[in-house]
């Protein structure tokens, strides 16, 4: 029984380690593919909060510093996508594209510039990190402390899918974001303002993406290394398409990812599987989900298509 | 009112200048990080075109490029967006070197052997999820994404595997058999000065040629470029549009497979274990773009692209992040991008100095 209880503490801790990153980027996509943009450049955004996370961590020794300041990294992206593709009319999917080619190709470039040619940060002291909820509470080691004593953000951004939820259902924005990504040319002529609705929402998608990148250095591991966001903005599209454009859904489906990512790190410690092997099961389930249960998404139907003002 | 089409509207026009733009934004951040461009470029241009045998390697580099630039360019013009020319390029590169290493056989049946099991599993790879999409309604994009993926942890977990594993340690299989490599002959790859040369390159230019016969002179490819065009106006006509987005995806996949096999079977010889997406599947989108979506254009954007890559290895011996290619490409995928809105007005221009 206490071999049961000490696994299932583990997986919940593996969880609440793995599924943030990935929640705080779909969360984002869920407001930028509502309102009608598909950003796939998430990745690169994750990968430039990564870096700037760890940076101005090493930089100020305060995680939460840190965080946002990597959340406006993200955004930076954000508005240079929303630019492209809402006011230039680009193909969305082009355009991330290029954010995925820029964005990692811009963190590793900095961080060569900045640490003599090296790819990757120095190494982080706690102290330079987000700070971890009940620190020192429960014994190390015990069910406890590894349910409650992780990263305060791990629960903060459940939170945060909360609040997602109610401006997307409960708030005049949401109301306006959700209906400029079904039907923009309806929404100008009741005069919304469709360019500021998707400007904001492309852009918050950033912001959470690079906060989502950012998680992976300042809590995860300790430094910034050109791999460490491997698709992880990619299974955060993956989350908000499974989860059916919605911030709900999306909670689920990352929760989900986590948990495969949980299991993935406690039988990765065990040997028995290869971790190869076991690497592929998030992706694996996903098929599987998608073919079993989940069946056809219904894209927002102004999704991917640039709106031109008649103005 | 009959007008000369002017440069200002071709393809090449905005190409070009998306490509000095990005030469432009690499430069400010090289001038930014404390490295002069100059000599960032300088070796960049040295190290692609001061030796014959440099441009030996660009080609050779530009080859697998090729064909994953034209997997994306085909699947751009029939309408679907193959972003998983990765995973195809993957398990292709993993079913030429499986058969590379652990078959016995004369030259002449090895290789094509080779050959087509790259080209089968890349369209394998694609029509399940072509298959996803026309029989469960999946969108394509996921689960090209998730293809990807297990494409790169299934490559790693065979590259471990103990029937082909290197025996001398190290994270890559053995080499491929003799009779599966393209490689020129021995006399022509000393002419060159390059012992990896090969055939990659010529059969990337030939895989281009055919592509282009099939899309602009075969009923295959008029009935595809209609489905990616207006499924609707296809479908009225009484084309069946799943079969086409079918055969699309899997001619699509295939190319990308051959993508990965000239890449083991020409330059490499084996198979790594990665850390990270190559980026073969990825940068094949750039190749696309850059060539306009045309079967032709993807050669030279492939060169293109390959000579970055090449030039942007060497660029550390000048202490310059190799990275900058990285930047530069984005930009001009970035810029390739917004050029049609500068294609418009540049029309509306026109009109009003017509009136």
């Amino acid at each position: 029984m206490d071999v049961i209880i000490k696994n299932l503490g583990l997986l919940i801790n593996a969880t609440l380690i793995a599924t943030p990153p990935l929640l705080l980027a779909a969360l984002g996509s869920c407001f930028s593919e509502r309102s009608g943009v598909v950003n796939i450049g998430i990745e690169g955004m994750m990968t430039i909060g990564a870096f700037v996370g760890a940076v101005t961590g090493l930089a100020t020794e305060n995680g939460w510093i840190a965080f946002f300041t990597a959340g406006l990294a993200g955004a930076l992206f954000g508005l240079i996508l929303a630019i492209a593709c809402i006011s230039f009319h680009a193909d969305q999917t082009i355009a991330g594209t290029a954010i995925n080619f820029l964005a990692p190709g811009l963190a590793v470039f900095l961080c060569k510039a900045l640490y003599n040619n090296s790819s990757d940060t120095p190494a982080m002291s706690p102290s330079c990190k987000l700070p971890k909820l009940f620190e020192g509470v429960f014994p190390s080691g015990s069910f406890w402390a590894n349910v409650l004593n992780v990263y305060s953000v791990a629960y903060l951004v459940f939170v945060l899918a909360a609040v997602c939820w109610f401006v997307f259902y409960k708030t005049k924005f949401g109301t306006h974001l959700r209906a400029v990504g079904e039907h923009p040319e309806a929404c100008e002529s009741l005069g919304i303002d469709v360019y500021r609705v998707r400007y904001i929402c492309v852009i918050l998608s950033g912001l959470l993406s690079g906060m989502g990148g950012a998680f992976v250095t300042l809590a995860t591991i300790n430094q910034f290394r050109p791999n460490v966001i491997v698709g992880q903005g990619f299974i955060a599209i993956a989350a908000v398409i499974f989860g059916k454009f919605s911030p709900e859904g999306a909670l689920k489906a990352c929760l989900l990812f986590g948990i495969c990512s949980g299991v993935k790190s406690l039988a990765g410690s065990s040997n028995l599987v290869s971790p190869n092997l076991i690497s592929m099961i998030p992706y694996v389930v996903t098929i599987l989900a998608l073919i079993l249960f989940v069946g056809r998404a219904r894209t927002p139907a102004a999704n991917g298509k640039p709106f031109i003002k008649s103005r | 009112m009959s007008r000369k089409k002017s440069v200002f509207e071709s393809n090449a026009f905005y190409t070009v200048l998306a490509i000095a733009a990005g030469f432009v934004i690499g430069a400010v951040f090289l001038q930014v990080a404390g490295i002069s461009p100059v000599i960032a470029y300088g070796k960049l241009l040295n190290s692609v075109f001061s030796k014959p045998k440099y441009l030996v390697w660009t080609l050779i580099y530009a080859s697998p490029l090729i064909f994953t630039g034209l997997s994306v360019a085909f699947s751009f013009r029939t309408g679907v967006f193959n972003i998983g020319a990765e995973g195809q390029y993957v398990v292709g590169a993993l079913a030429a070197c499986s058969i590379g290493i652990l078959l016995k056989l004369p030259v002449w049946i090895h290789i094509p052997l080779c050959i087509l099991a790259a080209a089968a599993a890349g369209a394998v790879w694609s029509l399940l999820v072509g298959l996803l999409k026309v029989k469960r309604g999946i969108h394509e994009v996921l689960s090209f994404i998730m293809f990807n993926w297990i494409a790169f942890y299934l490559s790693n977990y065979v590259v471990n595997l103990k029937a082909i594993h290197s025996e001398n340690g190290g994270e890559a299989t053995r080499d491929i058999q003799e009779t599966a490599r393209i490689l020129f002959p021995e006399s022509l790859r000393d002419l060159l000065g390059c012992s990896s040369a090969n055939w990659g390159f010529i059969l990337a230019v030939l895989a281009a040629v055919l592509i282009w016969i099939v899309i602009e002179k075969t009923t295959l490819g008029y009935k595809l470029k209609a489905v990616g065009f207006n499924s609707n106006a296809a479908l009225y006509a009484g084309i069946n549009s799943e079969h086409s987005i079918l055969t699309a995806l899997g001619i699509s996949g295939a190319l990308a497979g051959l993508g990965g096999a000239v890449q083991i079977l020409g330059m490499s010889g084996r198979l790594s274990q990665f850390a990270g997406q190559e980026g073969f599947g990825f940068e094949g989108i750039t190749v696309a773009l850059i060539g306009a979506s045309s079967p032709i254009g993807c050669i030279f954007s492939g060169i293109f692209y390959g000579a970055m890559k090449y030039g942007g290895s060497k660029l550390s011996i000048v202490k310059a992040p190799s990275e900058v290619v990285d930047i530069i490409m984005g930009c001009v995928i970035l810029f390739i991008a917004i050029s049609g809105i500068f294609r418009g007005l540049f029309r509306k221009l026109v009109k009003k100095g017509g009136k």
